[in-house]
């Protein structure tokens, strides 16, 4: 089997693009913690629920930014292929 | 029609944007592509719509009916979220806010029609940031005058300007990254699940189009939007 240079670098931007989506644990975790306070703070005051709502999507929005970077990398090395000629 | 324009039509997994037709202007080639034709689709359906609102209101009645009343429920709710964030400020800011939420939205949600939508494309979403910077930069020098201006680039010292400066031109980079990056994974995910699955991909997917085009369209819909007037209002200061 004949591997040539091109075809190693599809392989290892394959592998790279599985590590870069690693990245989404982060705002998984922050999603969950955003997510758990606003449980315990409808909790507390069930009156103010649209409101903590509405600042809980909108923090988890925020906080997902960083996990799209990372699958921007993967989408990017799968498909544009930047480093292959 | 193109195959890239109507998603949904199958066959293959195509997630990219195409060229329809070239043309050269000062030496350069450039490309008429599917994004554009999908967004003259969008700017049609929401220019067609305005222009109904319009005589609808022009001849509004006492006792709101039908279309009278979707038209006021829109328009309040905007006005609404604007005041909401930007207090005073919000009358002058409430026509540039809806009007960017109104066609964030639209675009984000033609993917239930089977276009692909135009803020899948980084060039339109970094336009829409670019839009924020310069309103954001606009805004600072004309509240804050050019004084304000350093002493807030030059924040705890002079020596972290350029920290500052680099911060500055993260947030369109950001904005558009989140928009673009948001919308393009639920298309890449419609066309995998349509691409691959073949017959089997009837109904059902109607859900996930609710998930990825809906709410993840009107939530990154609600957050460009939030920032932009959160970072104006910043720019503008307390006085």
């Amino acid at each position: 089997m004949n591997i040539s240079g091109n075809d190693l670098i599809l392989a290892c931007s394959a592998i790279g693009a599985g590590l870069a989506v690693i990245a989404g644990i982060g705002p998984g975790v922050g999603q969950g913690i955003a997510a758990g306070y606003a449980a315990n703070a409808v909790g507390r005051n069930p009156g103010a629920k649209s409101d903590i709502t509405s600042t809980m999507l909108l923090g988890q929005a925020v906080a997902e930014t960083t996990g799209l970077y990372g699958l921007l990398v993967a989408i990017l090395l799968l498909f544009v292929k930047p480093l292959t000629w | 029609m193109d195959n890239a324009i109507l998603m949904a039509s199958g066959a293959d997994i195509d997630i990219m944007v195409h060229g329809l037709f070239s043309y050269e202007i000062f030496g350069q080639t450039c490309w008429i592509t599917t994004t554009h034709v999908c967004m003259l689709l969008v700017m049609a359906v929401l220019i067609g719509f305005f222009i109904a609102a319009n005589r609808k209101i022009k001849h509004a009645k006492e006792v709101p009916d039908g279309f009278q009343n979707v038209i006021e429920l829109i328009v309040e709710m905007l006005d609404k979220m604007v005041k909401g964030v930007m207090g005073v400020n919000s009358s002058k800011f409430a026509n540039y806010i809806s009007t960017i939420f109104i066609f964030i939205l639209m675009s984000n949600i033609s993917g239930i029609f089977g276009l692909r939508p135009p803020t899948a494309d980084y060039g339109v979403t970094f336009a829409l940031g670019v839009m924020t910077f310069c309103l954001i930069h606009f805004n600072k020098f004309k509240h804050q005058h050019v004084s304000g201006v350093l002493k807030g680039l030059c924040d705890p010292w002079p020596i972290w300007a350029p920290i500052n400066i680099i911060s500055d031109i993260a947030v369109p980079v950001s904005l558009s990254l989140r928009l673009f990056a948001n919308i393009l994974s639920g298309t890449i995910i419609m066309a995998l699940v349509y691409g691959l699955l073949g017959w089997i991909a009837t109904f059902w997917p109607s859900v996930l189009h609710v998930y990825f085009d809906l709410f993840s369209g009107a939530i990154q819909t609600y957050v460009f939007c939030m920032l932009t007037m959160t970072y104006v209002n910043d720019a503008i200061g307390s006085d």
